[in-house]
């Protein structure tokens, strides 16, 4: 704690704990990221005094985490946004990273009299919840976007509140595309389980009279085929996103796809091909590109590049071929499963 | 500058008017685009299709001169929307930036 003219504010170092660096691992696998949550409100990161800057960010563990450990050395009030839990991208684009909420948090926390100045310094990409003029139109405060990376906020606060141009502009380097693989791999896996459970259960039924091997055989087939589809689209895709050919999702999705049927066709598959084995395997020349490309089409969200009005365009084409070759794999591979 | 990312030529509903701009800049810091630059005063559509409509130059324009019909590109969200499905848990994935 330290003591301010209002009473005692939290005080906070840089360097993060074991205990930081493990949460925010889980929060990448999905493990209780929507309960990973610090209190709203101000804190102090060293001994800020009345001069100080004030930064201000989400209730978000991860993205206070960022923010404090990019400034070791540094005496500063950091003011926690009630976000829900949410990061300052996704909370801006909702609108609780706000004009409102950012207005209501300055006099809730009595900042006018913390400080002597009247400056605020935003993550840039707070922009679409924030309007920087009624901002200070409403409270006082003048609000400075700083740059997008919290790791360019020493430069930006020694050049005196000036960002490069580059520090405005929102990369997609392959580091934060693999960052993201974890949560895209959950996000499949949990819906690529029941699917494969499905198809064990239609090949044993399929194969009621038959062979149990033989149903176990279609069975583990659909299973690989189905890692094969997450592989291409839920880790490859996201990975090799700007050299993929195309500009929509799921056309780099279904490149892959097609490259993933192609690399089973080689590694195997061959040996198992009969009369009915051929229709299998059609079957999954359709299924394996197709849940590729929607797997693809899905990352469109965790992208940093994507427009709504682009998404909508690419769906009205996308999403209704999925389906039809998703029906068209299904019946070829019941044919393969229950005629023959 | 212009060897970033790009998705689908012509979709973007970003629209400027001209006459309204004070030429302020707000609109160029909060672009994390790139998409507008600024000439003898006044802001200009440098990039249209790099424009990923987050609607922080609309928001942040005192004078209203930008319109965006802003959301996120997010086909999970669309799909969840197109199911009635309220929960659109899609955006939040990104932990990129703090």
């Amino acid at each position: 704690m330290i003591q301010t003219p209002v009473g005692p504010v939290p005080q906070v170092s840089s360097s993060l704990t074991w205990g930081d660096r493990l949460g925010t691992f889980k929060a990448r696998w999905g493990i209780g990221r929507m309960h990973y949550t610090i209190e709203p409100g101000l804190y102090a990161l060293g001994k800020p005094d009345e001069q100080s800057p004030i930064l201000v960010t989400a209730n978000y563990k991860m993205s206070f985490d960022k923010l404090r450990e990019t400034l070791p050395g540094w005496n500063a009030w950091i003011l926690v946004l009630d976000t829900g839990g949410i990061n300052v991208w996704c909370a801006s684009g909702k609108g609780t990273f706000g004009t409102m909420e950012l207005v209501g948090r300055i006099k809730s926390s009595s900042l006018e009299k913390i400080v002597s100045h009247r400056e605020l310094i935003l993550p840039q990409l707070s922009g679409p919840g924030v309007a920087a003029h009624l901002v200070k139109k409403l409270s006082g405060f003048k609000v400075n976007y700083g740059p997008i990376r919290s790791a360019d906020l020493p430069t930006f606060l020694d050049d005196g509140l000036k960002a490069a141009p580059e520090m405005r502009l929102k990369t997609f380097t392959i580091w934060e595309r693999v960052v993201l693989i974890p949560m895209e791999l959950i996000e499949a896996f949990k819906a690529g389980l029941i699917v494969i459970l499905i198809f064990f259960l239609l090949a044993f039924l399929g194969n009621s009279g038959g062979i149990w091997t033989n149903s176990l055989r279609h069975g583990f087939l659909a299973a690989v085929a189905i890692l094969a589809a997450i592989l291409a689209g839920a880790v490859l895709t996201p990975l090799l996103l700007p050299w993929l050919p195309g500009r929509a999702f799921s056309l780099k999705g279904l490149t892959l796809g097609v490259l993933a049927v192609a690399m089973l066709m080689v590694f195997g598959w061959n040996g198992w091909v009969t009369s009915t084995g051929r229709l299998e395997i059609l079957a999954w020349v359709f299924l394996i590109p197709t849940a590729s490309a929607y797997l693809a089409m899905n990352f469109t969200g965790a992208s940093t590049y994507t427009s709504l009005s682009g998404v909508k365009k690419e769906m009205r084409w996308a999403l209704p071929l999925q389906i039809g070759a998703g029906i068209v794999g299904m019946i070829l591979w019941l044919g393969s499963n229950f005629i023959a | 500058m212009r060897n970033q990312l790009m998705y689908l030529r012509d979709v973007v509903t970003l629209s400027l008017d001209r006459m309204k701009c004070v030429g302020c800049g707000t609109c160029l810091l909060v672009c994390p685009r790139a998409v507008l630059s600024l000439t003898n005063g006044k802001v200009e559509i440098a990039d249209r299709d790099a424009c990923m409509e987050c609607g922080a130059c609309a928001r942040n324009c005192p004078a209203e001169a930008l319109q965006v019909r802003s959301g996120v590109g997010c086909a999970t969200a669309v799909i969840n929307s197109m199911l009635g499905r309220k929960k659109s848990s899609c955006c939040c994935t990104i932990d990129s930036e703090g």
